[in-house]
């Protein structure tokens, strides 16, 4: 009997809240727009915060208010910006999918000036005497990057430098602010040529602290037929959107400073066909001339 | 005589017999909310409010309990009584104090898990309070929480500017001063209304 009687309570009790908060949810209703929830979905939601909103809900707000662009959410890549146009009703200016580069291919080959053993930080061993590196520029190895990540996208190389795995980066930009030394750069996707090079010192002082150190010599802009590559404060850099992979800079470097670093033979070959075409050249100038 | 009762009552649960610093009831709410003075005042009046609509409430129920014989079932109908209380506030909130609503943000919902809240009406009911001593006791007691909960925060937002170890950041200072604080508020115990 009692069971029963407490079921009976409680259910009515609970009947009757149940009816006071079902009158209550139409007198009190708040209208929120249908389309919050379904750009929230079509971010990411790692809450990263590299969209620089209070995570993935303020982001999903000042898109919907139009005060963040429909491509705000890196992580979500083009694929969340198309979704997001698509339930805003715009057009998506859908950029292309951008990554994370480290310019820098230093690492174990960069002189120490002296043993670092101090906390395992970049941001601590840049303030020890301006860094333990020779170059005041390049990686420094001790993961800074790494642990800002949280995609677990960059990692350090066999050769002690910072890593990009393309394929998991998300281009949120936490590598990018974590790194002291600012040398990870916002590339796109496809991109497959990078000078990995950062110093902007002369040639000469380069030459003593990094053997792969970009010189500014200019052969790679003599040689770019697209003039995708120019030589600014002593570094080369590479325009993305003019650039068309081709990897002809790569091979007149004489630094190997940019990727792909191509084998001696390769180096040999277009060695060869730079002559054979300066000799053609010349002998046509001495043709005309004659 | 009632009234020298209400406010022996009062004073218990506001100072003696602080929900937070005396009893330990309610720390979530006290912890979480508590980073800024503003929202730790809404968050103290929405518990208070809370609690002295419960403790009317919860008095009705426990009459009928206590008709049937089902005296054991009290925790379970409070429980029930508190959901519904707290869920009708937030559509309230939602609806007409949108920017405490966010402000309290997850916190809101957790009152109905606040254990100052079911404390208050298991207290009534083994204190034998009538309605009024209830309603009285449960205001007062959020009362407590709020004064507990503003104390707090405007220790936190100094303690946010000053310098101590690395490895007491957030909340392990947090904790270091709450537990401070109940200290100070053990030399309230003893403090009496002496009924007349």
């Amino acid at each position: 009997m009692t069971i029963v009687f407490a079921v009976l309570i409680l259910g009515v009790i609970a009947i009757i809240f149940g009816l006071i908060l079902a009158f209550a949810a139409k007198v009190f209703e708040v209208e929120v727009d249908p389309r919050l929830p379904q750009i929230q979905s079509a971010l990411a939601v790692a809450n990263c915060g590299g969209c620089g909103y209070p995570g993935c809900a303020g982001c999903a707000e000042a898109i919907l208010a139009g005060k963040a662009p429909v491509t705000a959410c890196a992580p979500a890549g083009a694929d969340g910006a198309a979704k997001i146009a698509a339930i805003l009703g715009v057009d998506a200016a859908a950029g292309e999918k951008m990554v994370s580069h480290v310019i820098c291919n230093g690492g174990d080959d960069c002189v120490k000036r002296f043993d670092y053993v101090g906390t395992p930080s970049c941001l601590a061993a840049t303030k020890v005497a301006a860094g333990p590196t020779g170059c005041q520029y390049g990686c420094l190895g001790f993961g800074e990057c790494v642990k800002a990540c949280v995609f677990d996208a960059i990692h350090i190389n066999a050769k002690g430098v910072a890593e990009v795995d393309k394929e998991k980066c998300t281009n949120c930009g936490a590598c990018r602010e974590a790194c002291p030394r600012h040398i990870i750069v916002e590339a796109p996707y496809k991109q497959k040529v990078f000078v990995n090079c950062n110093n902007r010192d002369k040639g000469p002082q380069v030459t003593k602290v990094c053997a792969y150190s970009c010189i500014a010599c200019g052969m790679c802009e003599r040689t770019c037929k697209k003039g995708a590559i120019h030589v600014v404060n002593n570094v080369a850099v590479i325009d993305y959107a003019k650039c068309v992979n081709c990897g002809l800079c790569a091979k007149a470097c004489p630094k190997n400073a940019i990727e792909p670093i191509p084998t001696p033979e390769e180096k040999e070959r277009f060695k060869a066909a730079q002559k054979a075409a300066a000799e053609r050249a010349a002998a046509a100038a001495a043709g005309t001339t004659v | 005589m009632q009234v020298t009762r209400l406010l022996a009552i009062s004073l218990g649960a506001i100072l003696t017999n602080n929900f937070i610093f005396a009893q330990f009831l309610g720390i979530c709410p006290f912890l979480g909310v508590s980073k800024k003075s503003d929202t730790a005042i809404g968050m103290g009046l929405a518990v208070t409010f809370v609690m002295g609509i419960a403790s009317a409430i919860t008095y009705a129920v426990n009459l009928i309990l206590v008709k049937l014989g089902l005296e054991f079932m009290q925790t379970v109908a409070f429980i029930l009584v508190i959901a519904a209380l707290v869920q009708f506030i937030e559509m309230f909130l939602k609806k007409s104090m949108p920017a405490l609503y966010t402000a309290l943000g997850i916190y809101l919902p957790l009152i109905t898990t606040n254990c100052a809240v079911l404390g208050v009406a298991l207290l009534n009911v083994q204190n034998e309070y009538n309605f009024i001593a209830s309603v009285v006791y449960g205001v007062t007691g959020g009362l407590g929480f709020l004064l507990a909960i503003y104390l707090f925060a405007t220790v936190r937002e100094r303690t946010e500017f000053s310098d101590y170890p690395k490895s007491f950041e957030g909340f392990p200072i947090a904790l270091i001063t709450s537990g401070l604080l109940a200290l100070a508020f053990m030399g309230f115990s003893g403090l009496e209304v002496w009924p007349m």
